[in-house]
């Protein structure tokens, strides 16, 4: 081992305090990367047993019908062909079924189990096995359901819904009886592990045609077993010539594949959505490492500049720096993947929120994670240290030899000019995004805002100072000495305290743009619902699932009501990419909703055409008469653009339909949104109470007025928004640390000043106050920063978005300063360690320090 | 001129360390000083001169016997009352000046006043001012002052609050000699003309020529004492330790 190895070495262990407090930022910041990863590979794994453990060896169906990411379809295949492929030699069995996604369990509370999202599935009741060779439903206790009178559950479902054998089971169907009753027969598990939270709920075969299908003798899709000896391709070899139209035939291998692309996209997107967090953790913690660094180069100037004149080059200086770094980083990453595994678990507990029930789920620590944390973890924090390191290479030998060190630092002049180009820079980079498309925009504005901040925080030690000296004054004349004290230790090293503070300043930026965006989101949508909503109620559903037309036309008999304009939603694609698509009857929908179109006349949308919302229309450029292809999973339409709406209308859309169209795509009639219009006489009151006498067992379907529709849409925005705040949550941690960090680093810095202090007369409660009135101002000084840069952020992004339904822009000043006051309050919490040591020091060595 | 008794230690013991390794820095030392009196600590490095000051300070607690100022006896005080007592009736001058490098000059000197929420007394201040000759420095940082002028300040903190008695800890340690004597002179000043109490370590016998009264101390023993010092005074009785002490070391082997 070298000399210097040693030197870095014996630094690294004889500083075990700031070693971990300087890890912890990159174990932080690891976690969340691994803990990304560990989750989506978690759910992905759940997901990929879920689409193996269902799918037999041959699969036939309607085209789109039963794919893993399918709306509810209503073509079906005639009982003749499954009887036929029951003559086919290479099949070993034949398993016709039907299948609904929307058959919601309501459990014993009243209250559907399940939640937000996952689907309710309704299957009929079959011996398949899938191509993992286990039965696609076991059963665990009870027999097989007969009639409609009876049904088998999934023993989870159950358990959740408080149902056994023998009990009697409420549903929301999707078919013609908007809800349904059986008595539980049956418990069933998935052969493959979990259902992750979706429901499952077994029929025989003849009563799922007759509570969904219209009582026709045809089913969704058919499941080949293959015979002893027959490879799934010989099976759909020997299937396909017996089908006709658009039924085909796919083996099981490719329907997983198939399945695990969608999947793949989902969980890609997700992946991303998370790692976009971790990103901000990473950059947070960056601030975090360079600026220990720093503070650690800088207390060890002195003995930097020892081994200089003792012979050790520049390179060497800086090699044992980022050797120590190096060494950091491992520790950090080491760590941050077992924090990243219990963060994956956290993750489980935030989705679990929204119904996904990952309870059962492997969490795996592939490979890919291991490599992807232990390589953001060092090369992060060489990098961090490398700008410390180098300006440690540049003491000078002879500063070994004098009383004060003093490092050299760029001049405040430099970093002025260097933020002022990020800054200008990052906006040139935000323009660019808001012109540009899709992942690339978005990428832009990222990286635009990015720039922007790093700027900002270059210059915050210029930019902040009139903050820091304003409560340097006011702290003054508040708390006296001890408060003046503070004020002048916040100030003697700008570069200190505006790094630290940028670091809060990052987190609190997004947390105010979320927060404003969530606003103004929220604004907008009483906005749209106040200037185009004409109908005195709405019907919808919480969860966004749609409910059965039945429900309509129940209240269509109701006195006093003159139209129910049924809305329907799917997410088909549309030139390209997934797109919102709604339909409507165009004249029901004109008396529910003062649409004020763009272009064309809403009395225009016919069969064959379509409404293109405006910001699509943008987007896409499309103009009227242009055709519009959809994908929908029965079928392509190609539609003619025949209006243009404006967005932020009350409809949840990209793009509008007459029902026809998405009758064609295959796609079964199932409403999402009814828009109730009174006659002028009719009382409000009873039609509420007709309705709702309606909709009472549907504990999914509920009647709101307008206000409350608005409130419901809101409510989902304010949990998104919660969701978006739990995330960045851990930003504002790291920067948290980060000050308790700095904190510490300068309690040690100025140990012998903090002694003479003691030694004149300062009481260790007077000492404590003084270091927790320096936090104060840090934690302020980047939350005031973060607060302005997140408003100047939240107006350019809202006005970026206004024509994609966030036209109205309201800023949470209150919750703004909320924010700033918590974040003071942290400020407390931060320099309560720092401050203890401090008061701690042992006032003779305390004096005695060089 | 003997008077009252500002400060005194009885039978003052301080061990460091335990068992073997244990080591008697002070070994029943029992001194007074006087009110009004300008006192130096003298003996050879390890004699304990620094511990006795500590421990008279109330920055360090003795291992047995008394340490009284005036009448408050320190070991029965918690760390609340002695960082008080500190404030309010003790003064500091440090070798390595120890100001607050945040702080003007003025700032520095007003230190113990406004840690305690005092306002200075102005026509006091004014002198203490004066005497230490800061005047026009008054509002430079530390890091613009000399290193005579920064014990200046150090000093002029000392005496700011009036305490009741001073402790110099080798003031003139990192001064040349023309800053010495400012220093020194300023500390004599305060003696003679206010009846400030000051107890000075240092091992310099040309500071140690300024005081009333000389305490030599030799392994954790006050051995000897000279009234009205003169440095060849001091140079001789230090030869005579230096000389006891190698007789000691040669007997013992």
């Amino acid at each position: 081992m070298s000399g210097l190895w040693r030197v870095t070495w014996r630094n690294l262990f004889a500083r075990k305090l700031r070693l971990i407090l300087s890890a912890t930022a990159i174990v932080l910041g690891v976690a969340f990367v691994s803990g990304s990863f560990i989750f989506t590979d978690a759910m992905g794994g759940a997901f990929n047993g879920i689409i193996q453990g269902s799918t037999a060896d041959v699969e036939v169906a309607p085209k789109g019908a039963t794919d893993f990411d399918s709306q509810q379809d209503f073509r079906t295949i005639p009982a003749s062909v499954a009887e036929e492929l029951e003559q086919v030699p290479e099949a070993g069995s034949v398993h016709p079924f039907n299948q609904v996604l929307t058959l919601y369990v309501i459990g014993k509370d009243g209250k559907v189990v399940g939640g937000n999202g996952p689907p309710g599935l309704g299957i009929t009741d079959v011996e398949t096995r899938s191509v993992t060779g286990n039965p696609i439903v076991e059963y665990v206790d009870g027999e097989h359901p007969m009639g409609v009178d009876e049904v088998a559950l999934d023993v989870d479902t159950a358990e959740k819904a408080g149902y056994g054998i023998g009990d009697t089971v409420r549903f929301v169907a999707p078919g013609d009886q908007p809800e349904l009753s059986a008595e539980v027969v049956g418990l069933v598990e998935f052969g493959d592990g979990s259902l992750a939270g979706a429901t499952l709920a077994l029929f025989d075969a003849r009563s799922m045609q007759e509570l969904f299908f219209d009582g026709r003798d045809a089913y969704s899709g058919i499941s080949l077993n293959a015979a002893e000896g027959v490879s799934q391709t010989e099976l759909r070899d020997a299937v396909a010539p017996l089908l006709q139209g658009d039924v085909k035939a796919r083996t099981g291998d490719a329907v997983v594949e198939a399945g695990e692309e969608g999947l793949e996209e989902i969980l890609g997107f997700l992946n991303t959505f998370l790692l976009v967090f971790a990103a901000v953790a990473m950059v947070v913690g960056t601030y975090l490492i360079i600026n220990t660094f720093s503070i650690l180069v800088a207390q060890r100037s002195r003995e930097l500049a020892l081994l200089r004149a003792m012979g050790a080059s520049r390179r060497q200086v800086n090699r044992s720096v980022l050797a120590e770094a190096f060494v950091v980083g491992l520790i950090g990453a080491t760590l941050g993947l077992a924090v990243g595994y219990l963060l994956a678990l956290g993750l489980r507990a935030l989705f679990g929120i929204f119904g996904l029930d990952l309870s059962d789920a492997d969490f795996p620590i592939a490979a890919r994670t291991i490599a992807v944390s232990y390589g953001v973890g060092v090369i992060v924090t060489m990098i961090a240290a490398y700008l410390p390191a180098r300006r440690a290479s540049r003491i000078p030998p002879v500063a070994a030899m004098r009383d004060e060190v003093a490092l050299p630092e760029t001049s405040l002049r430099r970093r002025l000019i260097v933020g002022v180009v990020m800054v200008v820079a990052g906006v040139g980079l935000m323009i660019g995004g808001f012109a540009g498309e899709g992942s690339t925009g978005l990428l832009l504005i990222g990286l635009g805002m990015l720039s922007i901040l790093v700027g900002v925080s270059l210059m915050s030690p210029v930019i902040g100072r009139p903050l820091v000296e304003g409560l340097g004054a006011a702290y003054r004349r508040v708390f006296g000495m001890v408060g003046g004290l503070a004020g002048q230790n916040a100030l003697r090293n700008p570069r200190r305290t505006a790094a630290t503070a940028s670091a809060l300043m990052i987190g609190l930026t997004l947390v105010a743009l979320m927060s404003i965006l969530g606003q103004s989101a929220s604004a907008s949508t009483d906005e749209a619902v106040e200037s185009t909503l004409t109908s005195q109620f709405i019907v919808s559903n919480v969860i966004g699932s749609p409910f059965s037309t039945t429900v309509a036309e129940q209240i269509r008999e109701v006195d006093g009501i003159e139209t129910v304009a049924q809305f329907r939603q799917a997410f088909p694609e549309v030139g390209g990419s997934v797109a919102a698509v709604g339909s409507a009857d165009p004249e029901d929908l004109t008396a529910a909703l003062d649409l004020p179109m763009a272009a064309g006349l809403l009395s225009q949308l016919k069969p064959g055409t379509v409404f293109v919302n405006q910001a699509a229309a943008e987007g896409q450029g499309y103009a009227i008469g242009d055709t519009v292809k959809m994908k929908l999973q029965g079928a392509t339409v190609p539609l003619k653009v025949a209006g243009v709406f404006p967005a932020g209308a009350a409809l949840p859309a990209d793009y509008l339909v007459t029902h026809d169209t998405f009758r064609k795509g295959g796609l079964t009639p199932l409403d999402s949104l009814l828009f109730i219009v009174k006659e002028d006489s009719a009382s409000t009151a009873q039609i509420r109470t007709a309705v709702d006498e309606i909709t009472k067992d549907l504990p999914t379907v509920t009647l709101k007025d307008p206000s409350e529709f608005a409130e419901e849409q809101k409510e989902q925005i304010a949990l998104f928004l919660n969701m978006i705040y739990a995330l960045l949550g851990l930003a504002v941690v790291i920067a948290v640390l980060g000050i308790v960090n700095t904190l510490a680093l300068s309690v040690i810095e100025r140990t012998r000043e903090i002694g003479l202090l003691r030694a004149v007369g300062l009481s260790r409660r007077q000492l404590r106050r003084m270091i927790r009135l320096e936090s104060v101002i840090v934690a302020v000084l980047g939350a005031v920063l973060g607060v302005v840069m997140g408003v100047a952020f939240g107006i350019a992004l809202q006005r970026a978005i206004a024509d994609q339904g966030v036209e109205v822009l309201s800023i949470p000043w209150i919750q703004l300063a909320v924010f700033v006051v918590l974040a003071a309050l942290v400020g407390v919490l931060a320099a309560v360690l720092p401050a203890r040591r401090a008061a701690r020091l042992d006032v003779l060595k305390a004096i005695s320090t060089q | 001129m003997e008077s009252a008794v500002a400060a005194r230690t009885v039978d003052l013991c301080k061990v460091y360390g335990q068992g073997d390794a244990a080591v008697a820095a002070l070994d029943h030392v029992s001194v007074d000083f006087y009110t009004g009196e300008f006192t130096a600590v003298m003996g050879p490095s390890g004699s304990g001169k620094s511990t006795l000051m500590h421990c008279m300070a109330g920055l360090d607690s003795p291992t047995t016997g008394q340490v009284f100022l005036g009448d408050v006896e320190l070991s029965a005080l918690n760390d609340k009352d002695l960082t008080r007592l500190r404030r309010d009736r003790i003064g500091f001058v440090f070798q390595a000046y120890n100001l607050v490098p945040t702080l003007t000059a003025q700032e520095n000197v007003e230190l113990p006043l406004s840690i305690a929420g005092k306002k200075p007394d102005k026509s006091w201040f004014d002198k203490v001012i004066n005497t230490v000759g800061l005047g026009p420095r008054l509002h430079h940082r530390p890091n613009e002052l000399s290193g005579g002028q920064q014990q200046r300040v150090a000093a002029a903190r000392a005496l700011i609050s009036r305490p009741d008695i001073v402790f110099a800890d080798e003031p003139t340690g990192n001064l040349d000699s023309v800053a010495s004597a400012e220093v020194l002179g300023l500390l004599r000043t305060n003696v003679d003309e206010y009846q400030q109490t000051i107890v000075m370590v240092t091992h310099d016998p040309v500071a140690a020529a300024y005081t009333d009264r000389v305490i030599f101390l030799a392994d954790g023993k006050a051995v000897r004492e000279l009234r009205k010092p003169t440095v060849e005074l001091i140079i001789e009785e230090l030869r005579v330790l230096t000389a006891e002490a190698v007789a000691g070391t040669a007997a013992e082997a």
